[in-house]
């Protein structure tokens, strides 16, 4: 069952960042071991680099890509909302949701005096 | 679970890598227009300082951010706590940085 809150669309966007992040940390041994043969056994990098000319590995490629970019820009996403000052309107909420809670905690206090 | 020490790092490793990753999708997007060769990747970055303290930061960076990342979805989706959720962490920190480096030393080194 699809529950409602995963029908939003930052439900979306939180899931294609956490996959994103994922599928990235498993390419990345690979990745890693690839390279690493440029120094350990230099035919078989060869070998394993001219793959890149299989229509398959392109778009394996293309993937890896738009994991990397999409990635890149749901953090870019989260750091301006953690990181980047309020805007006015954004201000002027926080400001009505402290002054309104202020009133209810002022009426429960003037009651109970 | 995170403590405001590790969310930090977190946020700060994404600030680190966010121009390499841009540099790095710009470099692959370069280097692919004539198809990969390894004589080709190894002639731009092989005895190139500045490629490897790039590919070097990148591998830090990565490491720690992936560390915390999937730290995080393995708190939430199975019962690793504690102890077992730091050696997790440090595991997948160490199990990226030390092929990484390797990598970085292969590529790099002339």
């Amino acid at each position: 069952m699809i529950r409602p809150h995963r029908s939003h669309p930052l439900w979306y966007a939180f899931l294609l960042h956490r996959l994103s992040g994922l599928a990235l940390a498993i390419f990345l041994p690979f990745h890693f071991y690839v390279l690493a043969l440029a120094l350990t056994e230099p035919d078989r990098f060869g070998e394993l680099i001219e793959w890149v000319e299989y229509p398959m590995v392109k778009f394996a490629e293309f993937g890896l890509v738009f994991l990397l970019a999409v990635h890149f820009f749901g953090g870019l996403r989260l750091i301006a909302l953690e990181f980047l000052p309020w805007s006015p309107l954004q201000k002027t909420y926080a400001a009505i949701a402290a002054s309104a809670a202020f009133l209810i905690a002022s009426t429960f206090f003037l009651s109970a005096i | 679970m995170l403590d405001v020490r590790l969310y930090l790092l977190q946020r700060l490793s994404a600030m680190v890598m966010a121009p390499l990753v841009l540099g790095h999708i710009a470099m692959m997007i370069y280097a692919v227009q004539d198809g990969l060769s390894a004589t080709e990747i190894l002639s731009r970055t092989q005895g190139s300082w500045l490629w490897a303290l790039f590919y070097g930061t990148f591998v830090l960076a990565v490491s720690v951010h992936a560390a915390i990342g999937l730290r995080v979805i393995v708190f939430e989706t199975s019962g690793l706590r504690n102890r077992a959720l730091t050696v997790f962490t440090w595991a997948v920190f160490a199990g990226l940085l030390y092929p990484g480096i390797q990598a970085v030393y292969a590529v790099t080194a002339s």
